[in-house]
């Protein structure tokens, strides 16, 4: 039995103390202990990308990502991007585009597609692509997703 | 794009509404199965067989049974002898007696917390007899082969199965006179294919959450494509009363037949009935490889002779399918290939003939296309071989053959509505196939262009639809369809709405549930839209009924002078006042007549077989559905040096009867299309003797954003006379013709055939040293 640990995280902008085992991975405690569930477990391996999250500025596999190693730093899950203006533009893409099937990879892409929009504004269809392409989707084809991320995008650029 | 502008739209049916859910999936707020949470709730993990074929001798569970947490652990022994399964009941709740695959869930227990359950699960000591194993079909037939079912000759079979040994099923169907037709081809061609084995991956790996109540009775969530089904194979594996267990759905993460037929809810139900707690069980990833299903590996003789205009006289086909250790639906799924082997083509000498064999891996079972994609990537390369050594416009070869208006299917269904021939017309145009611009050749890269062409059923069996009148004149839609995120609610919803002439907002949808909905068999054979749409237009007019009746009261104007006018409201033809929803299903449930309810049901009833026209021998379904048709286009570029192949545009066409949501046809369309390309180009489940050996998305590769072309997705509008709005299916068809699009590109490329799944680099480099030697 593993040993349970204190971790305090900054988590969409509000600081909170969690107990968890000391192996637990930023996932574990993300749905396990906190009730944020928008981030999903599809392989635990990092490959799909349904659970990705920002740290500071960088969206990461939070099922690879040990709690500890979260300290002091900022995450953000889409929960936390409730107010955001660019995740809402992406949000409305998504519903009327079609990109949104059985909806369990659309939490990690959302997150992506906003880091996208944020480092490159003006990004083309094949670079939205290239952005997108560590988070699997079975169902869309991905066509109306990248549609999405080009019409959300076109939306909020200065 | 639809190119049936002329059909006018309605209030609801043609739109592309946006799914009724999306909202809650673009928030993180939809609930999917590992999202539910009970309290007092117990972690579920499993034990794994080491080996793929041994007798069980002994289970000791003490230590396990002592480890922190444990609360409850579930052995063979715990679970009744009966058997459940679709076609062949020839599966327990839990391995018991024997394993059959290595890997298949032999032990589980239930535990506090999922680390516990994980870290007390490989104390559970279990004894075997080690068997040996078969790995292949072939090695199944041989005289002296292991015995997986040694008990077959008594399990309950729904079908003449002709089972016999490991042999789980065969199948022969034909038409006209094969053997004979042959003296009078000008052109034979004939080959043997072979097709890897496919993972579902949907995105969501499969669980379940059950409960028991104090008087014994079960409810039990789970990631699934027919809660109906759950309900089946839980309680005839666990001698359950159907009424004592209660099946629903949360919203499911992607279904593509892996989630039809049960998985691990009746062991989850086992483990939550011994400890009396509520227990959830989800599958790893790997246990999401390694213990579901699969798509079948298949083995196809194929041989088609044509006159010398390209005319085809005649087709025969052989298929050799690998069952794995359980029947689930590898009869159903063989048989239906069979039925698909010709293709959509009128040929007058016909046969299909099938053997199924039960083998040491898990089983395999239904998956989107259901083997018609294995056939068609064999039966589509001979059509475009014919066109090449006959010297006649693969499009032009396959004018001549399609089926027309009047003709039927091999072995006899009815077609109704037949678009294929605007299929053609509308790819032709779109992809400027007169003008292929092949030419243009990069040094160190070949183009090629591939089409194929598909037909798909949708139908079977039974389904019913509710649909209520609230207090306020809105509505309840009660269907027990699980959508798996593909949109039926909000299709159905469209149905209903637009029979009911409200807005769409007016209907809400209840999630599927065996306590309160009509029996639906599934999400499974394209056959919601047709079928349950069916069910939902019938019930809603049953609502309309009642009302006409009321207004005919509350107005005194006789039924046939009334109208109903959008928005929710009757009134007299030509009249300026008119009556709400409201005030009608008011006086329904306080005054007169009782609440409006309307409800409507049925089971496809249309024979698959006419006995005067084929011969047919195990026939898994006699009445299986309506046709819908395809034509699928792929431009691809191949690698020289590498002989990888990129697909760099994509164009299909599908007649779908009637696009209730045109969006929503066209993502059908384009998931099929890169779930059918992964599958033509990289997907294959590789065995290292009985051990899966690539069961992780790192080491099986799916397509990503950056794989995926751009998909021109274009819709015909054939109208089935019987479906709703002349709506049929849409979602398997889309996948079926893609990987011999694919293979007829490849084969445009290179010199000769595409003999087997996947085209790898390493196939398709082959064939491209080989260019190289004879040239």
């Amino acid at each position: 039995m593993s040993k349970k640990q204190v971790f305090t995280l900054a988590l969409n902008g509000k600081e909170v103390e969690v107990l968890a085992p000391s192996g637990a991975t930023l996932l574990d405690v993300l749905r396990d202990k906190l009730s944020l569930r928008a981030a999903k477990r599809g392989c635990n391996q990092g490959v799909c990308g349904a659970c990705t999250v920002m740290i500071d500025d960088v969206p990461v596999r939070s099922c690879l990502t040990m709690a500890g190693a979260c300290e002091g730093r900022c995450i953000t899950t889409l929960e936390g991007y409730a107010d955001d203006t660019v995740m809402r533009e992406l949000q409305e893409a998504m519903i009327a585009s079609g990109g949104v099937q059985c909806g369990f990879c659309t939490s990690g892409v959302l997150i992506t597609a906003r880091n996208l929009i944020a480092e490159n504004p003006i990004a083309r269809n094949d670079e939205i692509r290239s952005a997108l392409s560590g988070n699997l989707c079975r169902c869309t084809g991905y066509v109306r997703i990248v549609e999405a991320v080009a019409k959300a995008a076109k939306e909020v650029a200065p | 794009m639809s190119l049936d502008l002329d059909i006018p739209d309605g209030i609801a049916v043609g739109l592309s509404i946006p799914k009724l859910e999306n909202r809650e999936k673009v928030t993180g707020r939809a609930e999917f199965i590992d999202d539910l949470y009970r309290s007092g709730m117990l972690h579920a993990a499993i034990l794994g067989s080491p080996y793929p074929h041994a007798r069980i001798l002994s289970y000791d569970v003490a230590e396990a049974l002592e480890a922190p947490g444990v609360v409850g652990v579930l052995t063979g022994d715990d679970v009744p002898a009966s058997r459940m399964g679709a076609f062949i009941k020839d599966e327990h709740a839990l391995a018991k007696g024997k394993v059959l695959y290595l890997g298949e869930p032999v032990a589980a227990l239930a535990a506090e917390t999922l680390e516990q359950a994980r870290a007390a699960v490989n104390l559970i000591r279990v004894k075997y007899e080690e068997l040996p194993a078969v790995l292949s079909p072939e090695e199944g037939l041989v005289d002296d082969a292991p015995i997986l079912h040694e008990h077959l000759d008594d399990y309950l079979k729904v079908f003449d199965t002709g089972s016999k040994g490991n042999l789980c099923s065969r199948t022969e169907l034909s038409e006209g006179d094969v053997d004979t037709a042959w003296d009078a081809c000008a052109l034979i061609v004939e080959d043997e294919f072979t097709t890897a084995p496919q993972a579902h991956v949907a995105m969501e790996p499969c669980g379940a959450l059950a409960d028991v109540d104090a008087q014994g009775r079960v409810t039990l969530w789970s990631s699934n494509q027919s809660v109906f089904r759950v309900q089946a194979n839980v309680c005839e594996s666990l001698d359950l009363p159907m009424s004592k267990l209660r099946s629903l759905t949360p919203r499911v993460g992607g279904g593509f037949g892996n989630k039809m037929e049960s998985h691990i809810q009746p062991l989850t139900v086992a483990l939550a009935l011994k400890t009396g707690r509520p227990v959830k069980c989800i599958l790893t990833r790997e246990e999401d490889f390694e213990i579901v299903r699969a798509r079948h590996p298949f083995k196809i003789r194929m041989k088609t002779g044509v006159d010398s205009q390209g005319k085809i006289l005649a087709r025969d086909c052989e298929v050799l399918v690998d069952c794995g250790a359980f029947a689930d639906d590898s009869p159903g799924v063989m048989g239906y290939a069979l039925l698909m082997a010709g293709g959509p083509y009128r040929i007058p000498n016909m046969r299909a003939r099938g053997q199924l064999v039960y083998t040491n891996k898990l089983r395999f079972g239904a998956y989107r296309g259901f083997g018609n994609p294995q056939v068609t990537f064999a039966g589509e390369q001979q059509i475009d071989q014919i066109a090449r050594q006959l010297n006649i416009d693969p499009i032009e070869i396959r004018r001549r053959n399609i089926l027309k208006e009047g003709d039927r299917w091999f072995a006899g269904p009815k077609i109704a509505s037949n678009g294929l021939g605007r299929c053609i017309d509308a790819i032709e145009e779109a992809s400027s196939w007169a003008s292929c611009p092949s030419s243009k050749m990069p040094l160190g890269k070949r183009r090629g262009r591939g089409l194929a062409l598909t037909a798909h059923i949708s139908g079977l069996l039974g389904t019913g639809a509710i649909v209520r009148m609230l207090e306020d004149g809105t509505i309840s839609l009660n269907t027990g369809a699980t959508d798996i995120g593909q949109g039926s609610d909000t299709v159905l919803a469209q149905i209903c709405a637009e029979t009911l002439k409200i807005p769409i907002n007016m209907v809400s949808v209840s999630s599927p549930d065996t306590d309160g909905s009509p029996y639906n068999w599934g999400t499974t054979a394209s056959r919601v839209t047709y079928t349950t749409g069916r069910a939902v237009a019938g019930a809603a007019r049953e609502v309309v009924r009642q009302i006409m009746e009321h207004a005919s009261e509350i107005l005194d104007v006789p039924i046939e002078y009334l109208e109903l006018r959008n928005g929710g409201r009757v009134a007299a033809k030509g009249a300026n006042e008119d009556l709400p929803f409201a005030a009608i299903s008011g006086r329904a449930h306080w005054a007169k007549g009782g609440p409006i309810v309307g409800s409507h049901t049925l089971v496809f009833e249309e024979p698959t077989h006419d006995p005067k026209r084929a011969i047919a021998l195990g026939l898994p379904f006699p009445r299986i559905g309506v046709f819908s048709f395809a034509a699928t286009l792929v431009d691809i570029e191949i690698d020289e040096v590498t002989g990888q192949t990129q697909v760099t545009e994509a164009w299909s066409a599908m007649d779908v009867g009637r696009a209730i949501n045109p969006r929503l046809v066209e993502v059908q369309i384009e998931g099929g299309f890169v779930q059918g390309m992964g599958f033509a180009l990289y997907e294959e489940m590789i065995w290292d003797g009985a051990r899966l050996a690539n069961p992780s998305l790192m080491d099986y590769k799916i397509p990503t954003s950056a794989d995926a072309p751009p998909i021109h997705s274009i819709i015909i509008e054939d109208p089935e006379p019987d479906g709703p709005f002349g709506a049929k299916g849409a979602g398997e068809i889309g996948l079926n013709a893609v990987p011999a699009s694919i293979a007829n590109a490849v084969n445009a490329c290179c010199y000769g055939v595409s003999k087997a799944l996947p085209l790898s680099s390493e196939r398709v480099l082959a064939r491209i040293l080989e260019d190289e030697d004879a040239s």
